[in-house]
């Protein structure tokens, strides 16, 4: 008689015994399906993968050193203009380096402040959320009212401001993102704990007599994980976007260093006669943004609790 | 509502305190803020001069609260660069800025709410998909490199639009600004037109689902009515949140353009103090764009509570 | 007595990310001008999704509706409410049918006043001008109880107390005096003595303007009380449907039976409750055979191969069962004694 219990299926129709034997193959298939019902989270995925790529092949796939100077063939147009040559696709800028090679290794920069920045923000910012919302009272005011104070500030001016003070290296930028980007962490994983406490999901626990870090680690982590890694996506594009603000200031890494930002604060001397100098290096942000946002936009809808949504 | 008022009032108030240590203790972040403010082959006797003259020398609650005095009755020092006060190059440059992110704030508003509204009221179609798309835009798009390209196209190509500086009209004692704010107005508009455009279509999205929007139906109103009378009035509510929010963001966050543009505001002065080490400058500018971004944030509550009868009748 | 409604062969699918739910397979039921309908059934159903896709209230996508008739005798002709264009069922709606909901505060819109609310619907069906309307309002909120009505025109939903909202919100579905009012579990978001007080509401304004009534409820108790007719529903299909007395004296299909024996009497000696063993199908197949047959007392193989059909046993008492069910309902009688 045990097809009489028709819920035993599950979503694809498996049995859920079955299901439990694929694990890991199961997680792959169900994420794989999802990335291609919603093609946009494919694209976004592919972009930032072929921008990791480039970081990480960066000698493999840049076709010249990029601080190479040669001033003979300096300020030289893309390959379909007039002037151009096919050896150096994007041409080159004012000291004859070549701009798709500095475009390649600018991508170490970025990715590196993205992915630093976020994980330091990320993880000091859920500690302190996890802390301030578990444990309440004097401490999650204490807590609230500077991060609420952070938060109001105006982002840029305060971390322009840090910035000239630190002086220009990929460590202080790193760090800078890093603290500054720590208050919304904490602001959100302090909410979503506190939207477990409303639920009374953690007096439940607690009644029950389970103790304090079964709770933290059994319950609300794994509630965490998808606003948090969503959180973190869009932060990722929003320090690249900055950092590469800052370096248009002068106020990022050093001059010397392959960054896209560095690349347009030069490329902006040169705008009105060789604008590609500009143009190429903020393409490269553009479609790295693109891709993050895009990625980020499909995270954010798989990880929304599934029962909302309806087939298109 | 009053109790609202009151107790947002305090908060404006306890931030502006907040701001103040916070300005103050940057410059010494790095235990030296003399050092700070020299060029690189200063001596150390040129050093010690510019910490007399700052006051550098003093015990740190001293400099606070000489800090403090200053800050209440608006002095923050001289500019090192301009020799002038702080705060009154400031008041000289706030006009501009306001003004540029005014005609932003607009472009924004004309721009992004409509866009936003078509696409929310017609969720997978290829009016939703523009909606969508301009969202993206909006946050993939540096504003910086915009305005450079903008440049190049609007300016050196077609010249329709100057390629730099502030021009203005006057009319009647106001100087109004020219075609010269269209092209640094714009770039510095993307970032929120597209976060307009994807709140308002998200907030029309989420209240079309809601029960009372269902009873509507339910009575047999036309389509025209239940979208201006119960959805717009209140997707209103939380876009006038955003759209004080994004004020405050576009004031204090004009650096870049006004830099490329060689904008003469609040966000070129930065830059330029930056660039010159004047920190003292920097310490004031920071802490004024501060305080507007509290009292914005203090008036756009204040009008929520307003907006919303759920809080003005409590 | 006229005919109002006459809905057959009703079958509503709803499209979903994790697959298709049949949700009604089958809906069929008539109504009677001045009588009231009492719709029983636990959550899921599909007593609230019938009543919607009347007034074409489904949002569609997901739901979609697959087949089926839902005629309205209007002014001596028929139409059926489910094909309707849209300006064409919004002459209906609010008009000639009211739909009052269950949670009045998250059905009334917070930005807008209870005056305003009900100013609308008057505006928009019965050409009333704004003066003219507001007094019509205030007459109609007094006359759901609701005191200092010209002041309370005013006030926004979140100033009432949830009984006067739910007196709001029926004010708001009588408004045009409709010939149908659909209350979808009105009061089971209320305490029990404001319970009482809305059901004689609801009673004495059904005396005075002699609409019909759909009440849709999980309760028993209410539908006792209320109930002219009374249908039974199971897993998006009716079950049993039966005059009130008749169905308390003489339920015949097992499932109602398990209600109503599931319902504690006064005065009975009891050590535990009754209750129907099991839980009700996940809607994600459709049909072929009886969805209650895994939770019935009295079912045979026959019941796992076929769908059951509606059977008459006994004036205008109607049940989904198969011919042999009174005999096996006799037997097991016989075998538990």
């Amino acid at each position: 008689m045990d097809d009489k219990k028709a819920n035993n299926k599950n979503v694809t129709g498996l049995m859920i015994d079955e299901e439990k034997k694929k694990g890991l193959f199961y997680f792959l298939y169900y994420v794989g399906r999802l990335l291609w019902k919603d093609k946009t989270g494919l694209v976004g995925l592919l972009i930032f993968l072929s921008v990791i790529i480039s970081a990480v092949f960066s000698p493999y796939l840049a076709p010249y050193d990029p601080l190479k100077q040669n001033l003979k063939i300096s300020k030289t147009p893309p390959a379909w203009y007039k002037n151009g040559s096919i050896h150096h696709i994007f041409g080159t800028d004012d000291l004859g380096r070549d701009i798709f090679s500095r475009i390649i290794y600018g991508s170490r920069v970025s990715l590196t402040v993205g992915f630093f920045g976020v994980l330091i923000a990320s993880s000091l910012g859920m500690i302190i959320g996890l802390v301030s919302g578990y444990v309440g009272g004097k401490l999650d005011s204490v807590i609230m009212g500077v991060v609420n104070l952070i938060l109001a500030l105006p982002y840029l001016v305060f971390v322009v401001f840090i910035a000239a003070i630190l002086g220009r290296s990929l460590l202080n930028v790193i760090l800078i993102f890093g603290f500054t980007d720590i208050p919304i962490f904490v602001r959100v994983t302090r909410g979503e704990v506190m939207k477990m406490r409303e639920e009374g999901f953690i007096e439940a626990a607690q009644s029950v007599g389970a103790t304090t870090s079964r709770i933290l680690f059994k319950h609300i982590i794994p509630n965490l994980i998808g606003p948090i890694v969503t959180l973190a996506t869009f932060e990722m594009s929003a320090m690249i976007f900055y950092e590469s603000g800052l370096g248009f200031l002068g106020l990022s890494v050093p001059p010397s260093v392959p960054s896209w930002g560095n690349m347009l604060s030069v490329g902006r001397q040169y705008l009105t006669i060789y604008p590609w100098i500009a143009a190429y290096p903020g393409l490269a942000i553009v479609y790295t943004g693109l891709g993050i946002n895009l990625l980020g936009d499909w995270l954010r809808d798989v990880l929304d609790p599934r029962l909302r949504r309806a087939k298109k | 509502m009053k109790r609202y008022i009151i107790s947002r009032l305090l908060q404006a108030i306890a931030l502006i305190i907040g701001v103040l240590f916070i300005v103050f203790i940057m410059l010494h972040l790095t235990g030296d803020p003399a050092s700070l403010m020299v060029s690189r082959n200063a001596s150390p006797e040129d050093i010690e001069k510019i910490r007399h003259e700052f006051g550098f020398d003093k015990p740190l609650i001293v400099q606070f609260a000489n800090f403090l005095k200053g800050a209440f009755i608006g002095d923050f020092g001289m500019s090192l660069r301009y020799r002038q006060p702080a705060m009154k190059l400031i008041i000289e440059r706030l006009p501009a800025t306001i003004q540029l992110a005014t005609v932003a704030l607009l472009f924004s508003l004309i721009i992004g709410i409509p866009i936003g509204l078509l696409g929310g009221s017609n969720p997978n179609t290829g009016l939703d998909l523009v909606a969508r798309t301009t969202g993206l835009i909006g946050q993939t798009i540096p504003s910086f490199w915009l305005a450079l390209m903008l440049i190049v196209v609007f300016a050196v190509k077609l010249h329709w639009f100057p390629a730099f500086g502030r021009e203005t009209v006057r009319i009647l004692g106001i100087n109004f600004p020219t075609k010269s704010i269209v092209l640094p107005a714009f770039a510095l508009s993307l970032f929120t037109t597209g976060q307009l455009a994807r709140f308002t279509r998200s907030a029309v999205l989420e209240i079309k689902n809601e029960d009372y929007i269902r009873t509507a139906y339910s009575k047999g109103l036309p389509r025209r009515i239940i979208y201006v009378r119960h959805i717009l009035k209140n997707a209103a509510i939380p876009i006038i949140s955003i759209v004080g929010v994004q004020f405050s963001y576009l004031l204090s966050g004009s650096i870049y353009i006004e830099t490329i543009f060689s904008w003469p505001g609040l966000g070129q002065l930065l830059a330029e103090s930056v660039f010159n080490r004047d920190f003292g400058l920097v310490q004031a500018t920071a802490f004024f764009t501060s305080v507007v971004v509290v009292v914005l944030h203090l008036l756009t509550d204040i009008a929520y509570g307003l907006a919303d009868p759920r809080i003005k009748y409590r | 007595m006229g005919k109002l409604l006459t809905v057959r062969d009703l079958v509503i699918k709803f499209y979903t990310f994790d697959g298709v739910i049949h949700a009604i397979n089958g809906m069929f039921f008539d109504l009677n001008e001045g009588e009231t309908l009492a719709i029983v059934g636990e959550s899921g159903s599909g007593k609230s999704v019938t009543m919607k896709s009347l007034l074409q209230l489904l949002p569609s996508p997901p739901a979609k509706i697959e087949s089926g008739n839902a005629y309205f005798y209007r002014n001596g002709e028929k139409v059926d409410l489910l094909y309707l264009s849209e300006s064409e069922i919004n002459k209906i709606r609010g008009k000639d049918i009211g739909f009052v909901f269950q949670d009045a505060l998250s059905a009334l819109n917070p930005v807008l006043s209870i005056g305003r609310q009900i100013t609308e619907s008057l505006e928009t069906h019965m050409e009333l001008d704004k003066k003219e309307a507001m007094e019509r309002a205030i007459e109609l909120l007094e006359s759901v109880g609701i005191t200092g009505a010209r002041q309370r025109l005013y006030a926004y939903p979140h100033q009432f107390s949830g009984g006067m909202r739910q007196r709001a919100m029926i004010a708001i579905a009588i408004a045009c005096s409709p010939k149908i009012v659909i209350a979808d579990e009105p009061t089971t978001a209320l305490d029990v003595t404001i319970q009482a007080q809305i059901l004689e509401l609801f009673k004495e304004i059904q005396k005075k303007m002699g609409m019909a009534i759909i009440w849709i409820t999980h309760d028993l108790g209410v539908v006792a009380r209320l109930a002219d007719r009374v249908m039974v529903m199971y897993a998006g299909q009716p079950v049993e449907v039966a005059p009130v007395e008749e169905l308390y004296e003489n339920p015949i299909h097992p499932y109602t039976i398990g209600l109503l024996e599931a319902l504690p009497k006064l005065g009975e000696k009891k050590k535990k409750l009754t209750s129907i063993e099991g839980t009700p199908p996940d809607m994600i197949e459709e049909p072929h055979f009886c969805q209650f047959a895994s939770r019935c007392k009295f079912a045979n193989e026959k019941c796992f191969k076929d769908n059951p059909p509606i059977i008459s046993v006994g004036t205008d008492h109607y049940v989904r069962c198969f011919e042999d069910i009174k005999e096996r309902i006799k037997v097991q009688k016989v075998k538990t004694v």
